[in-house]
């Protein structure tokens, strides 16, 4: 059986048929050519698979792709405008902050989804908001020194470092 | 001579790729209570979806076999959280996200707020509900002794009408809960203990941040001297301190009394080892965390203490 999913990704309307075994991850990835959510453990432990839905984020690996329907996703390619890192991505390069570059994405995301809610998080919250993600190089020193330095840079311009994306109602499903 | 080789297709061959839901099932997104309740029925093996944390990785490990999966999430019912008579009424499709987040819940039940911030990580805790925490009823499940001590009552709506199972009567065993084939769990109630109480949930882990408890802690401090305490992850099911209570109750906290309480835990508790504890450390910790449980409800019941969140352990 085929279930119709209507959403958005990334500020695009997306059509998509898939059977309801499929995972969020699973369509993002095969199907719709969204690379940056990874593939890490599979089940909710490692946090690579992080994408947004409706500015929260969660794991696409434990999100079947029918759910999503008429609800926002956002993943790490959308929170760049028009190709521009955001600033947390920038301080995230100023700080070398990952080596391989496997957690990325989910770090961005995650930390990205703290700064909307708090703008001034202290430490202690910065890495309670990214213990869910594993990075394996870094020993995360560097990430949460990035963390850092973007909210004390966005205290001096602006707090809302990315448009939050609109919360939407849940919507009974429509079915073909 | 001939050898056999056996080949078996494990999954974990496929280790970095993405691992498929090889079963097949039939997905429903429905409207309403009533709706839910007949898609229940109707299937032979249904099974509901709220967050989705447990049950996708069960249906991925092949743990759960349904015919038919029923996303209760467009219920919009089902998603409050309210407090009326004396009661929290959080809805089944509630994330810990929300308790986190909910003004009332800070107000009146901070200890809710307390176990739901060591659920999980951010991400998990945005789509895991406690309704489905309960409903998995696995034995380190932060929520179990949450239930037990606030004697929190899961209302199950059936076909027939609707009953309220007592925390006490909820909990059957390791992922064994009293819903019966056919039956929804819309909320769970719990009951205000006292016009003011303090509390504390002590969650050992192997490491801060997202981790599933080795054993947990949770204690209630009511005016008067009262005492409600139970213990997670050290049983397939919460448990009840009834005697460390009987102890307590009525009696001002000093050293002398929490060490007689301490010396109590093992007469309640028999932990096994696995994976992530030996059964000693279990026992160990047990006792350290009920010491400091009970100090810190008795020090927030008087206004003071450590803040609501903060580890203890």
């Amino acid at each position: 059986m085929k279930n119709r999913t209507y959403f958005k990704l990334n500020g695009h309307r997306v059509v998509l048929d898939s059977g309801p075994q499929e995972t969020l991850l699973e369509a993002l990835r095969n199907r719709l050519g969204v690379k940056s959510p990874k593939c890490g453990c599979d089940r909710g432990d490692c946090g690579t698979c992080t994408v947004m839905i409706d500015g929260r984020t969660c794991r696409s690996c434990l999100v079947l792709a029918v759910e999503v329907d008429g609800r926002e996703v956002t993943t790490l390619e959308g929170l760049m405008a028009d190709g521009e890192l955001t600033p947390l991505q920038k301080v995230f390069l100023d700080h070398n902050s990952f080596q391989c570059g496997f957690c990325a994405p989910g770090m961005i995301l995650s930390a990205t989804e703290l700064l909307q809610r708090n703008s001034v998080p202290s430490e202690e919250q910065i890495k309670q908001a990214i213990a869910g993600n594993l990075c394996r190089c870094t020993g995360y020193q560097p990430i949460i020194d990035a963390i850092k330095e973007c909210v004390k840079n966005s205290a001096k311009t602006d707090p809302s470092l990315i448009p939050s994306p609109k919360r939407r109602r849940e919507s009974p499903g429509r079915r073909k | 001579m001939v050898f056999l080789v056996s080949w078996v297709p494990y999954k974990s061959t496929y280790i970095g790729v993405v691992m498929p839901i090889l079963y097949e099932f039939e997905y429903h997104k429905p409207a309403t209570v009533k709706e839910a309740l007949r898609l229940l029925v109707k299937y032979k093996k249904p099974a509901v979806l709220a967050g989705g944390t447990d049950l996708v990785n069960e249906l991925k490990e092949e743990l759960a076999h349904p015919d038919a999966v029923i996303d209760i999430k467009g219920i919009r019912v089902l998603r409050s959280i309210s407090f009326k008579d004396n009661r929290l009424t959080i809805g089944a499709i509630a994330t810990f996200t929300e308790m986190i987040e909910s003004r009332v819940v800070h107000a009146k039940f901070p200890v809710i707020a307390e176990v739901a911030k060591t659920v999980g990580s951010m991400g998990v805790r945005n789509r895991a509900t406690m309704a489905g925490n309960v409903c998995s009823a696995v034995a380190c499940a932060d929520s179990a002794p949450l239930l037990a001590a606030y004697e929190a009552q899961v209302v199950v709506q059936g076909t027939k009408g609707k009953r309220k199972i007592s925390a006490a009567q909820w909990f059957k065993g390791n992922r064994r809960t009293d819903l019966k084939k056919g039956e929804l769990v819309t909320a769970i109630e719990f009951p205000l203990p006292a016009k003011q109480h303090g509390g504390c949930f002590v969650k050992l882990g192997r490491y801060s941040g997202e981790d599933l408890a080795q054993a947990s802690v949770l204690v209630l401090a009511l005016p008067e001297n009262q005492y409600r305490i139970a213990f997670g992850s050290v049983a397939p099911i919460p448990l009840r301190a009834g005697i460390i209570e009987s102890l307590l109750n009525g009696k001002t906290l000093s050293n002398e009394l929490i060490e007689q309480a301490t010396g109590l835990v093992p007469e309640i508790i028999s932990p096994i080892t696995d994976i992530r504890a030996s059964k000693e450390y279990r026992l160990h910790m047990c006792q350290v965390m009920l010491g400091r449980g009970v100090t810190a409800a008795v020090e927030r019941l008087g206004g003071g203490g450590p803040a609501y969140g903060t580890s203890l352990i």
